[in-house]
């Protein structure tokens, strides 16, 4: 077993800390014990609360690579773990013919030339295997494949291996910290949440992103930064389409910056509602609660 | 206890309480507490909790299993309470108030002068005392007494009550206004108002937590535990819900919907394949010299089918017809067209109701206010109720049609006229019947449910969101 990454929880979150990325002790105790047990992280939750950036961030403290593989509709083998380069192949059959020129090659020869590594086309899952130096593997929007691709992962999540029919297994040189993230479009299945560590990541507390909002925008006073994140809980509270997430607060948070407010009056924060919310029929509701006092 | 037992109890305490805990995910937990301090208690549960529990809306059932079943093992295994002593909070209760120092602290003090506490420590967000007082205020004014079978919600309401939490926050709001300079404008009275609302709701759960604490020692943890057990919130029936319970169902409506919606769109697209392109298959040949190695097929274009919804929303099932009526309309999109009708005794179109609203919600309200569905007196009459649809509507079922009637079929023993049903049939592709009664109820007392299923394709029983969702899904 290789050797631990982390000593204790309370140092990766401090370690997570130094690459901007505050963690809660949820979060902190989950990435250890990824790293102890060995085992893919699952990360679920709303648009915007930081669940790539984890991942990211996670790769930068340990210094590490970081392998993406962006998951869609239709993703396929070819796409996720390997392809043969059959250009090359076809190359390499019409060399030999025109070496031996009519002389009958050694057809086995050929054949256990061309499903060699020098044809292999690595995918990100297996580069991930593959690689020699330390990575991260992300595994984003894991919910966007079909139910049937997700078993492709299922071997490399559980074993770090890869099987290759022609090849052999190819098996992993050192463990990777593995992450999935997951939009919850719909339900993953038994099989492969049992192979993870799950981890939701809500919208933080009051203190935390004021916190966030503060490391990542050096510029914002601290007057500010109490304002805007005290205001978005607000808005939070009420029911709408689409809840701000936390980059939709940063990003509200500097173009207040940019604006030099000071001090968000509800005017003010009306106006530059559509940075906050994406959806018109929220950005009306919102505004109107805001500005006529709600009493619940 | 050892470990192992005593993590083989909590997973079974887990399954009791509905949720699904594999053999590998039991193991897991086994090897994660083995890297985790077990002093720290937070980090104790986050363990367990990453491997155990793998989906976000089982959550709260976990924390309060975990709660319960590790409450009163504190001081065997060294999980201990993060809570500080009691001395600690004396103490810090004694600088607060100054001039009560020493005076035996918050045992001697009246009503008056413990409710002035709340209210300062409230204003200052001092989480300790208010701790303090929330213990305090359980061992005051819940009334518990060993051994008596009442419900935690009782001493919960009782110990409310009395600290009159409404009238604290009134207070500390006029308190705010008064302290701000010209006053408050709206949104920082509103950023007030949240802040204290949520300390308040802290402070709710902290004396919850200590009637549970309390329960727990005198009942002892797996009495408890088995009192504790809510259903997952897909799993709450419709009719029983309680108010708290249906605010958290129409929460997870929209995810759900949501959900279900992708998936309808993407069988959709993915279902089979359709016939040969040819002219598509010839185009393609030309690249591997004529030869057709690449046969190519034409996308299906599966029509969308048309939905027709007629809803009883007399009271008993009405937050049945609601939930329903809501699913379908989040989900329209996958349909070519809904219309909805509701009824008591008399039937009324409510389809303009939801064209062009954002907020489902709003809709509702309206239905409930404008519809014109009583007839004679306001007691469900599904013979007069279909009959009168028929008449009016009747000719507008076609073969694209799928008709969904929902309710109870309690129809107070007026005549059934049950071959209207049978009429829509004829005329509609499908017709369902969903009840959110239990199956066990079916045609007992007043219940024709069966005298109208005879004409439908299917009846079901659809007391919750899970079932639902599945009879929404069978139907995209």
């Amino acid at each position: 077993m290789a050797d631990p990454r982390f000593e204790s929880v309370a140092s990766v979150r401090d370690e997570l800390q130094s690459v901007d990325y505050l963690a809660d002790e949820g979060i902190a105790g989950v990435v250890y014990l990824a790293d102890r047990l060995q085992k893919p992280i699952l990360v679920e939750g709303p648009a915007g609360t930081g669940k790539t950036e984890l991942a990211k961030s996670v790769a930068r403290m340990i210094g590490a690579r970081l392998i993406r593989l962006q998951c869609y509709e239709g993703l396929d083998e070819s796409k996720a773990l390997y392809e043969w380069n059959y250009k090359k192949q076809l190359l390499r059959i019409q060399a030999q013919r025109v070496v031996e020129e009519g002389g009958t090659g050694n057809w086995t020869d050929i054949e256990e030339d061309i499903f060699s590594n020098e044809f292999l086309l690595t995918r990100p899952l297996l580069e991930a295997i593959r690689a020699e130096d330390p990575v991260v593997l992300l595994i984003d929007e894991v919910d966007r494949v079909e139910v049937e691709t997700e078993a492709l992962l299922l071997e490399i999540l559980s074993d770090y291996q890869v099987s290759i029919p022609e090849l052999g297994t190819v098996e992993a040189t050192q463990i990777p910290l593995v992450f999935l993230t997951s939009n919850n479009t719909r339900e993953l299945s038994e099989a492969l949440k049992r192979r993870c560590l799950y981890l939701h990541l809500d919208y933080p507390t009051l203190e935390r992103e004021k916190e966030i909002v503060l490391t990542r925008i050096p510029e914002v006073s601290d007057h500010l930064a109490d304002q805007i994140v005290r205001i978005v809980r607000s808005i939070r509270s009420i029911e709408l389409k689409k809840h701000p997430s936390v980059s939709e607060t940063l990003d509200w948070a500097r173009t207040l910056v940019l604006l030099g407010i000071e001090n968000v009056d509800a005017a003010q924060a009306k106006d530059t509602l559509h940075i906050l919310l994406k959806y018109q029929s929220d950005i009306l509701k919102a505004g109107k609660e805001l500005t006529v006092n709600g009493a619940v | 206890m050892p470990m192992v037992d005593l993590l083989a109890g909590f997973i079974q305490e887990l399954r009791n309480a509905g949720l699904p805990v594999s053999l590998t995910e039991n193991l897991d937990a086994m090897e994660a507490v083995r890297h985790i301090p077990l002093d720290d208690r937070e980090a104790f549960k986050y363990a367990l909790a990453a491997t155990l529990v793998k989906n976000n809306s089982h959550w709260k059932t976990f924390e309060t299993v975990f709660e319960v079943y590790f409450s009163m093992r504190g001081a065997h295994y060294k999980i201990t309470d993060p809570n500080a002593s009691d001395e600690e909070i004396e103490k810090l209760v004694s600088q607060m108030m100054g001039e009560a120092s020493g005076g035996g602290g918050l045992e001697g003090m009246t009503p008056e002068e413990l409710a002035e506490m709340l209210y300062r420590a409230l204003q200052a967000g001092d989480q300790n005392t208010m701790k303090a007082i929330a213990r305090q205020a359980v061992q005051r004014f819940s009334g518990m007494e060993p051994g008596r079978p009442v419900g935690g919600t009782y001493y919960l309401y009782r110990t409310l009550r009395n600290l009159d939490l409404d009238g604290i926050l009134e207070r500390l709001m006029e308190e705010a206004k008064n302290e701000a300079e010209g006053g408050m404008t709206d949104l920082e009275e509103r950023l007030a108002k949240d802040e204290y609302e949520s300390r308040v709701d802290k402070l709710r759960k902290e004396v919850e937590a200590e009637i549970r604490r309390r329960l727990v020692a005198d009942r002892g943890a797996e009495a408890m535990a088995k009192t504790l057990r809510k259903p997952l919130p897909e799993e709450v029936d419709f009719m029983h819900a309680t108010r708290d319970e249906l605010t958290m169902l129409r929460r997870a409506i929209y995810p759900l919907t949501r959900k279900l919606a992708v998936r309808l769109a993407r069988k959709r697209r993915h279902g089979r394949k359709g016939p040969l392109d040819f002219r598509n298959t010839v185009r393609h040949s030309l690249s591997y010299g004529g030869v057709p190695a690449e046969p190519k097929f034409k996308m299906p274009r599966p029509s969308k089918p048309e939905i027709i919804v007629i809803a009883d929303i007399s009271g008993s099932v009405a937050a049945f017809a609601r939930f329903t009526l809501q699913f379908v309309y989040a989900i329209s999109a996958q349909f070519s067209k809904v219309r909805s009708f509701v009824f008591i005794d008399g039937v009324d179109e409510v389809t303009r109701f939801f064209e062009g609203v954002d907020d489902i919600q709003d809709a509702i309200h309206r239905i409930n206010a404008e519809a014109d569905v009583i007839w004679v007196d306001g007691h469900s009459d599904y013979g007069h109720a279909f009959e009168t649809f028929y008449e009016r509507w009747g000719k507008e079922i076609t073969k694209k049609s799928t008709v969904i009637l929902l309710g109870d079929a309690r129809n107070n023993y007026h005549a059934s006229q049950a071959w209207v049903i049978k009429a829509i049939e004829q005329r509609a592709r499908h017709v369902y019947w969903l009840n959110p009664e239990p199956k066990a109820y079916w045609d007992t007392g007043d219940s024709i449910v069966s005298e109208y299923g005879a004409h439908c394709d299917g009846v079901f029983e659809c007391r919750n969101l899970k079932q639902l969702e599945k009879f929404v899904e069978h139907l995209g």
